[in-house]
């Protein structure tokens, strides 16, 4: 499952334009990767397409940092 | 200048005079135009008439199940995603305040702006990816001047101006517009029946002197639907003849 990490990692340096080893579990979206509301919105697009699950609004809302959005991936994909 | 070739476009109460109108105009500037209304009997009729691909999608407004799925279908249909947006469809259920009934402002604030709301959510993801969009809403000179008689549809054509508003700058940075287009007398089997005494009192308060046609406010949604228009947004175009200058 490690693997989902480095699927999710994969996408938001392609979305965000970030290096690589700025991606960790810990990194905030918004604060540590300069993501606006807006990328946000479109990184769990992109999460979605690639893990084809759908990420409810209201859980979207809590999705902060990386591991966040790991956490519940890992909790959607079987 | 204007060509929309390659683009594929939504156009909802294409059965009406002014939809059908832009519906024309977006086909003639080389547009996929997928039809949408309640009347599929008119919406073949007006594809038929169309010099370019078109596709009906029937769908009720008031009904949110066939709004939420309009986008899909329309998709589906012309196998390709919506570039072009132009939320056209529209109600009325005109009486006084004092005499307007709860049902009447619900009506028509969910078909006008509830439906344009719903719309703009569906195909704006899509476009977000794409980097690329258009999305024209209707509204209407009263929603900027107000009408008596009308406050329930001023109030869901003011709303639609403030939406569209709102969503231009939450999406500009994606390579989306959003725009309005406000007409103002428009010619159709409406207006046709106006007694002459009205008529020539409505000819009275418009400068240029006449109704507007379909066919105007087509080419405003084809300019606001063109590459040419891309730095033009949160807008709303008044096409009225002077009526009001605003």
């Amino acid at each position: 499952m490690s693997d989902v990490f480095e699927r999710v990692k994969k996408i938001v340096v392609e979305n965000l334009d970030v290096e690589a080893d700025k991606v960790t579990e810990s990194a905030s979206f918004i604060d540590d990767l300069g993501a606006d509301s807006l990328d946000l919105v479109e990184l769990v697009m992109a999460f979605e397409e690639e893990f084809n699950i759908e990420i409810p609004d209201d859980v979207q809302e809590n999705i902060r940092t990386v591991g966040d959005a790991v956490t519940h991936i890992k909790a959607h994909v079987s | 200048m204007f060509d929309l070739s390659g683009r594929t476009a939504l156009v909802t109460g294409a059965s009406g005079g002014i939809g059908s109108a832009i519906a024309k105009a977006l086909s003639e500037a080389g547009a996929k135009v997928a039809l949408s209304g309640t009347r599929e009997g008119v919406l073949e009729e007006v594809r038929s008439g169309l010099p370019g691909e078109g596709f009906v999608v029937t769908a009720n407004l008031s009904d949110a199940e066939s709004v939420d799925s309009l986008v899909s279908r329309a998709e589906e249909a012309a196998g390709s995603p919506l570039d072009i947006l132009v939320a056209n469809a529209g109600i009325t259920r005109d009486k006084l305040l004092m005499q307007m009934k709860p049902e009447d402002f619900d009506d028509v604030m969910n078909v006008n702006l509830g439906s344009y709301y719903r719309l703009t959510k569906s195909v704006v993801r899509g476009m977000m990816k794409r980097r690329h969009g258009r999305i024209i809403g209707i509204t209407s000179i009263v929603g900027v001047t107000g009408n008596p008689g009308q406050a329930n549809y001023c109030a869901s054509k003011a709303g639609m101006i403030g939406f569209t508003k709102a969503l231009a700058q939450e999406v500009a940075s994606r390579g989306i517009t959003a725009n309005c287009i406000a007409p103002g007398f428009i010619e159709s089997p409406m207006t046709d029946v106006l007694p002459d005494a009205q008529k020539e009192a409505l000819l009275g308060q418009i400068p240029s002197g006449k109704l507007g046609q379909g066919s105007d406010i087509a080419s405003a949604a084809v300019y606001l639907a063109s590459s040419e228009a891309s730095y033009v947004t949160g807008q709303t175009l008044h096409v009225n003849g002077g009526m009001a200058m605003i």
